[in-house]
């Protein structure tokens, strides 16, 4: 039943990520495309846990951990250089 | 006969999946940017707990190995998406928005969007702490 329900979860949020590049693709302005950015990160740890949990691994964990971290620097880096021109003053 | 942990764990799985993708699809769907924010930073954040609470009950409780790696990623998760839905937030403000749509701050001053950044407002302190690390430079390379 796990399994199953892993599969759900794997085809949930490869389905988002495919809209989230759609958004990201199409989307009109500079903050729209960050945010499809950062979801994209999110949904991307999201199925680094999911298969960790797929394979009975626990070695994906610090993966996850440090694609989080990147993830929101790259953000804040991004919306930074939009503000201020300038990405550490 | 199914085992009450790994029902949670699918229970969970399966909320996660759900969440991710209403997250994504509100993105697609809505159309301002201010309306957008409000569907990635709370439901794809909640399908990550959730995915990440069915990885610590599976392995804690099925397998043996309890550990709180899931916690710190969700707390990091779930302290960092206000933070950059913020951030966007004034980027989509300073790219759209003119003087005349906010109302006045009620203090001095100016909104933070509008106002020049601190390097012009402080020039000569910036411009002298600058030409300081300058001299500073030209000094020390004739003696090395």
């Amino acid at each position: 039943m796990m399994d199953a329900a892993l599969i759900f979860a794997f085809g949930c949020f490869s389905l988002a990520l495919v809209l989230n590049l759609w958004r990201l693709v199409v989307g009109p302005d500079r903050a729209t495309r960050i945010l499809a950015l950062d979801t994209m990160t999110i949904d991307v740890i999201a199925l680094v846990v999911l298969y960790g949990l797929h394979i009975r691994s626990q070695i994906f964990f610090e993966v996850s951990l440090i694609i989080a971290m990147v993830g929101f620097v790259s953000t804040v880096a991004y919306c930074r250089y939009v503000l201020r021109g300038n990405v550490i003053e | 006969m199914i085992d009450p942990l790994e029902l949670v764990v699918s229970i969970c799985l399966v909320l996660s999946g759900i969440f991710g993708l209403v997250g994504s699809y509100g993105m697609v769907r809505l159309r301002d940017v201010m309306q957008q924010l409000h569907a990635p930073t709370k439901a794809t954040t909640l399908g990550v707990g959730g995915a990440l609470l069915a990885s610590m009950i599976h392995f804690g409780l099925q397998e043996g190995q309890f550990t709180f790696h899931e916690l710190l990623i969700t707390l990091f998760l779930f302290l960092t998406a206000p933070v950059s839905a913020q951030f966007i937030a004034k980027v989509h403000m300073v790219g759209k928005l003119r003087r005349g749509d906010l109302p006045k701050p009620g203090t001095e001053g100016e909104w933070s969007i509008f106002a020049p950044p601190p390097e012009a407002g402080e020039s000569g302190k910036a411009g002298q702490t600058r030409g300081g690390g300058k001299t500073r430079g030209v000094t020390t390379n004739p003696g090395a």
